[in-house]
């Protein structure tokens, strides 16, 4: 991944408490693990942002590297890499999702 | 007729499509096998779930759900658990796995007890 790309990156994560990077839109996911995300989030009432990456191939490619994790969707929270869906669902599941969601939004911005 | 079934099937007479699909889960097995000696490995194709999706065309891979309860998870968090799968499954990964539904447990965590 190139530096620049590494950059936007960085930027999206410090721009928003909470990222997803997925296939698709929210309103519209091309793919059932990517809306099971979405599900998640708007069970939650979350505020999120969400990066499609179906439309940006060098975030596709570059994501998969920065989280050393090799599928998406990837879930950020505060910056911090959280998981995919398996492990979003599980954290929901256990009420821990909320609390994670919660904290960061609550963080006053540095 | 004789002739187009032989084209259909393999010598064991199962479907084709279906051999490759079972060639991947040997793979994975064996991976995770060796890598994690886990006490439980429940395998699943999920292919019929996403058929003719976008994502499941463009990169030619199945879908799997795997399941792994292994002592090697003890003391490690969900993502750690779930890179550690990954890494062991990279070539795949990159080729005949479009997608994996991961279910990582402890021995003590899963619920079936085995």
């Amino acid at each position: 991944m190139d530096e620049s790309t590494r950059q936007r990156i960085t930027d999206i994560l410090n721009g928003n408490k909470v990222v997803l990077f997925m296939k698709g839109t929210r309103h519209f996911p091309q793919c059932g693990f990517s809306g099971a995300v979405v599900q998640v989030l708007n069970a939650n009432k979350a505020t999120y942002e969400t990066v499609n990456v179906l439309a940006d191939p060098t975030i596709r490619e570059g994501i998969k590297e920065f989280a050393s994790w090799p599928t998406i969707p990837q879930l950020y929270i505060g910056g911090e890499f959280v998981g995919g869906a398996d492990i979003v669902r599980e954290l929901h599941s256990k009420g821990e999702l909320a609390a994670l969601i919660e904290k960061a939004s609550a963080a006053v911005s540095s | 007729m004789a002739a187009t079934i032989s084209q259909e099937h393999d010598a064991a007479g199962e479907p084709m499509l279906r051999r490759e699909m079972s060639e991947t889960m040997t793979v994975i097995r064996e991976r995770l096998t060796a890598g994690l000696s886990p006490t439980r490995l429940d395998i699943e194709d999920e292919g019929h779930l996403h058929a003719g999706h976008a994502g499941a065309r463009d990169h030619g891979g199945g879908h799997y759900r795997v399941t792994v309860v292994s002592a090697a998870f003890e003391g490690v968090g969900a993502v750690a658990r779930h890179r550690r799968v990954y890494a062991l499954l990279a070539e795949e990964m990159k080729t005949r796995v479009h997608a994996l539904a991961l279910t990582t447990l402890t021995p003590a965590e899963d619920p079936t007890g085995h």
